[in-house]
């Protein structure tokens, strides 16, 4: 990631150390990753020690440290949409690109995740992909809903 | 734009605003909440501009992007104003024959009415439906009576009118005393006394002090405080900045969950309407209070819906709870006195200011008072958000 932009995003956030996160949430959102050379650029400007950026990159669910693909595919595992079937859309998702929750292919196209309530539970079961949220989806429909993204 | 500075200042901006609308003329609004927005309400409303720019009707035909008024389970939910006419699960294929309706015949779209299924009847009213029949929405009811992101919709609407009256007319001993009257409890779920809780805050000694909104709502199948901030965000800060002056705090925070980015959205620009009016910053309403607001976004880790753990990840740390042997509100964020309250709880405290606090506790039980709003999910048939009395019969 470009150091310049790194630093204007620090900059928007007045590069105080209690804007870590938001700082961080920035980053993942610009890059959908964060790179260590970024977390160590983060660590100088903010004056907060590398440990504790791990500590916090590592603690949120919003943040990964390793690449993720260009799709991000989230299933969603709430209560609502797991009595309406999330468990086997969600087994049906991983069959069809080949990966588990939590990982991403190897061609860096998907990133599969399980998510907490998303808050449609009238649309249970809900996929969301790259924030396109897909509602009533069953096992047997997943394939039309993955179609289309590359 | 000039700063509101008094009390004058925002009746002329409130009548600037009416002037410049006509009660009579037909708005269609369509709810953009989360939920309807995933059954494709975008898809509806740009339908609608679209249909009325065909025909040449901008200016006879207003439309509105409106909070959730509920009724997830029959998305997007359509209402035409005046006349109120409810429509369920409406599709860009129906827009041209409700806008035709609307200008010619008045006639309504019988169609996408509800129906009853026990009297086959259809109910062209909202308040009809039986889903809402029973409800009673002092909180919700503004939801769909205005753009979530206009500010001028709530001024219109009486918005910030509390404000006016506690900052202009009360002693922040009053405010208190009327919160604590109208035995508001907590609604993020522990119920503990608001007015006690800032109580404790306001004698605490420290300075500075520091007021929060709770809305890290990670609940599976909760999304009240979601559709509250979403859709009518300018309530919630004025309840923020009403207990900012009650306790002595210059600075708020809104603490909410990046999982909610429309929320996120919505508030963060209230914020900045309140700023360019002047209804946030320096002198507020020229009562010499100050007063700023900064959306904080969670980082997707559940504990930190709990109070101790929210505080620790705003400072940006790990968001990990303590021990509470001494009180947040004593010793809170910073270690500096910290009243941290649900969103609900914050909405509901213009409501006590404007109407007092003896009409809040006519409704209720004994012990909690006022409405709440439930989140109904599952295998059932009415998938939504309702407000009822603290006491159900």
């Amino acid at each position: 990631m470009d150091s310049d932009r790194i630093d204007q995003i620090i900059e928007k956030h007045h590069g105080e150390a209690s804007s870590l996160i938001q700082v961080l949430l920035d980053l993942q959102s610009e890059n959908h990753w964060l790179p260590t050379k970024a977390l160590q650029q983060v660590s100088e400007r903010l004056d907060v020690s590398y440990s504790r950026i791990m500590h916090i990159a590592t603690f949120y669910k919003a943040f990964s440290l390793v690449p993720k693909g260009r799709h991000q595919v989230n299933v969603c595992m709430g209560t609502a949409c797991h009595v309406r079937g999330a468990p086997r859309v969600l087994d049906r998702v991983q069959d069809l690109i080949g990966i588990k929750a939590g990982e991403t292919d190897m061609e860096l196209k998907f990133s599969l995740e399980t998510v907490n309530c998303l808050g449609c539970c009238a649309l249970g079961p809900v996929v969301e992909i790259d924030g396109k949220t897909h509602g009533n989806v069953s096992a047997a429909d997943t394939p039309d809903v993955l179609q289309g993204y590359e | 734009m000039a700063l509101v500075r008094s009390a004058e200042d925002l009746e002329k901006l409130r009548q600037d605003i009416a002037s410049r609308r006509n009660p009579d003329r037909p708005c269609i609004s369509v709810c953009v909440g989360a939920g309807c927005l995933a059954f494709g309400a975008q898809e509806v409303i740009d339908a609608f501009r679209a249909e009325l720019e065909r025909q040449g009707l901008q200016a006879k035909v207003d439309t509105r992007g409106t909070g959730c008024p509920g009724f997830c389970e029959r998305g997007p939910v359509v209402v035409i104003h005046p006349e109120e006419i409810c429509y369920l699960q409406v599709k860009p294929d129906d827009v041209p024959e409700i806008v035709s309706h609307i200008i010619g015949d008045k006639e309504v779209v019988e169609r996408l009415l509800f129906e009853d299924l026990d009297t086959g009847q259809r109910l062209t009213h909202e308040s009809d439906i039986p889903f809402y029949k029973h409800q009673q929405r002092s909180l919700l009811c503004s939801n769909i009576k205005l753009d979530s992101k206009s500010v001028d919709d709530y001024l219109a609407l009486g918005g910030y009118a509390a404000l006016e009256k506690a900052l202009l007319g009360m002693t922040p001993e009053e405010v208190l005393e009327e919160v604590k009257k109208s035995n508001l409890r907590g609604r993020g779920g522990a119920g503990f006394p608001a007015g006690r809780k800032w109580e404790g805050s306001r004698n605490a000694p420290d300075e500075p002090k520091y007021v929060i909104v709770n809305a890290d709502e990670g609940d599976p199948g909760a999304f009240m405080d979601r559709a509250l901030l979403e859709g009518n965000p300018h309530s919630i800060l004025e309840g923020l900045i009403i207990g900012g002056y009650t306790i002595g705090a210059h600075e708020g925070f809104v603490y909410v969950r990046q999982e909610y980015p429309l929320a996120v959205e919505n508030v963060t620009l209230a914020i900045r309407q309140a700023e360019e009016y002047g209804l946030l910053g320096s002198n507020i309403l020229g009562s010499g209070f100050d007063f700023v607001v900064q959306v904080h976004r969670g980082a997707g880790a559940f504990v930190c819906g709990e109070s101790t753990a929210l505080m620790t990840a705003l400072e940006g740390r790990v968001g990990e709870p303590r021990p509470k042997y001494i009180r947040s509100n004593e010793k809170g964020l910073w270690n500096k006195p910290t009243v941290l309250n649900n969103v609900e709880t914050w909405a509901n405290v213009p409501l006590i200011i404007n109407r007092g606090a003896d009409r809040f506790t006519q409704i209720g039980t004994e012990g909690s008072k006022g409405t709440k709003i439930f989140s109904l999910v599952g295998k059932i048939n009415n998938t939504g958000l309702v407000e009822v009395p603290m006491v159900c019969p």
